[in-house]
């Protein structure tokens, strides 16, 4: 396997973008990380893009060609990657993986989701579908209660408690305020997030990431040629990917995810890392609990004790471990199939010391962790600078 | 999905109205809903039908107040991780019990409810619930 690096990367705004059509988003972000990587299109030799659900959301599927005809791209294999939530990661992986194999030496990866052009109904049944259709969905679950099964498990095994799930959302809108991309650029306290309503008791409406438009993209080279083409290559170190039942009922534990346990355990096995090596995570917080579990599936944090670390604001901006410094799902927003690259571009941003006022500082090995349903799907990245043309 | 056709609701019938799952006779483990294949032993695996107990014990709850379609009418209403008494686990709503007899451990029991209705047009959908056992 050949070492792959991100040369370029682009990013929307994120937020509720009614002015514009899903096709705009996904070119911008597209064009933006082709200029940033300072190659043309026609050197792209492939390109991988995660979307969740557009058919229910925009009545559009067939994604690949369309974003490859959109970015004038055509005749390149162009492939579309859906792995609910974390179709954006599990994109990245399959352009990695290309690049690693050698059958390609510059792939360019996209995440997009539109998510505004429906009703909060129509969006919510979108959503579901990442879970068990025959088991949840048909039972009335919805995305919030099988989290909220999982938060009450949390709290009554470890004593967690609501106060400092809010936490996790009140370091996130504050993340977010540094960052110009993010969907909230305001900053709520513990009681906003108490007072917020249940929307699926012990999960309240800012324990909940937003419904949000926006696209990434990413410009993947093989490591010897970034080298030539970047001064600031940033190395894709390691990634991994496993999978675990639809259903959380047929899981054996409610408070882990044993997804993020195997694929965290594969990355810290290929190399020899250890949690407390890692600068700074981007995490699958869609609700509060997920970063909790996040935190502690990981390895940076033992089990159960990711509610007592955010509450001494261990995981803050330039704390024990930056967790979220983009703002994360919560605060920079969820475009669904946007997420997973959207943290790598973050992981990006960091790693050339290039994030701005949220900048972590000495960031030396960068980590995202993008989810899909309740845990069904988990994709791990490990990302490093390295030394490139000078 | 908004419209269930009716073949997707009779399908289910025996697994919704029965609780009819599987068990494989080659490492004992049972399964719900019924599967084809045992992810444990594979193609080593026997799966036979096997009727799961009615009864269990809630493993962790939430009480739901933003409902999908079809639930609208039901909200706010109380959704439980359900371990029966073989072991098996399910999410089923909790109904017909005050809203502080639903905790952790308590002990619950199936009834037979129906579960949606979207529309005049398409058909009411029927299975299990469960009620907590005083």
């Amino acid at each position: 396997m050949r070492s792959v690096s991100i040369i370029g990367a682009g990013i929307t705004k994120f937020g509720e973008h009614w002015e514009r059509s899903f096709r705009e988003l996904v070119v911008e972000a597209g064009i933006k990380a082709l200029q940033d990587a300072g190659i043309e299109g026609k050197q792209i030799q492939a390109l991988y893009g995660g979307c969740m659900a557009s058919g229910m959301f925009i009545g559009q599927e067939h994604i690949g060609a369309l974003i490859a005809d959109q970015l004038g791209l055509n005749p390149i294999p162009s492939t579309r990657v859906e792995a609910a939530c974390a179709s954006g990661g599990v994109a990245l992986r399959n352009a990695y993986l290309a690049v690693a194999s050698g059958a390609y030496d510059i792939v360019a990866v996209g995440g997009v989701e539109k998510m505004t052009e429906v009703s909060t109904t129509i969006a919510t049944q979108a959503l579901g579908g990442a879970g068990d259709e025959e088991t949840e969905l048909f039972f009335g679950a919805t995305f919030p209660a099988l989290y909220a099964l999982m938060a009450r498990r949390h709290m009554e095994e470890y004593g967690t408690t609501e106060d400092q799930l809010a936490m996790v959302s009140v370091k996130n809108h504050k993340n977010a305020c540094l960052n110009p991309y993010a969907q909230f650029q305001k900053e709520i306290s513990v009681e906003d997030v108490l007072n917020s309503g249940y929307v699926a008791s012990p999960l309240k409406l800012l324990d909940c990431s937003p419904i949000t438009d926006g696209a990434a993209a990413l410009i993947l080279c093989e490591t010897n040629l970034a080298r030539k083409i970047c001064e600031r290559p940033v190395e894709v170190v390691a990634s991994a990917q496993a999978s675990d039942s639809l259903a959380l009922a047929n899981r054996k534990s409610l408070t882990e995810l044993r997804a993020t346990k195997i694929a965290a355990r594969e990355i810290y096995e290929k190399t020899g890392l250890k949690p407390k090596d890692i600068s700074f995570a981007e995490v699958h917080d869609c609700f509060t609990i997920a970063e909790i579990l996040a935190i502690e599936d990981l390895g940076f944090f033992e089990k159960g004790y990711g509610g007592k670390a955010t509450e001494k604001g261990l995981t803050a901006l330039n704390s024990e471990i930056s967790i979220n410094p983009s703002g994360g799902l919560k605060g920079k927003g969820h475009p669904v199939g946007a997420t997973g690259v959207a943290q790598a571009v973050e992981a990006y941003l960091q790693l050339r010391g290039a994030a701005g006022k949220r900048q972590v500082k000495d960031a030396s090995f960068g980590l995202t962790h993008n989810v899909g349903g309740s845990g069904a799907t988990v994709v791990i990245h490990v990302f490093k600078a390295i030394e490139g043309k000078r | 999905m908004s419209n269930y056709a009716l073949p997707l609701i009779w399908r289910k019938f025996p697994e919704r109205y029965n609780l009819l799952g599987n068990k494989c006779t080659n490492c004992g483990r049972s399964y719900f809903p019924s599967r084809k294949i045992c992810p444990n032993c594979r193609r080593k695996g026997h799966l036979i039908e096997e009727v799961m107990p009615k009864e269990g014990k809630i493993i962790s709850f939430t009480k739901v107040f933003s409902a999908p379609e079809g639930f609208e009418e039901e909200v706010p209403y109380f959704l439980a991780i359900i371990e029966l008494i073989n072991g098996v686990r399910l999410l089923a709503q909790i109904v017909d019990n005050e809203d502080h007899k639903v905790l952790i451990g308590a002990k619950v029991k199936m009834v037979f409810r129906k579960i949606s209705e979207k529309d005049e047009e398409s058909p009411i959908a029927y299975g299990y619930k469960f009620k907590i056992v005083e």
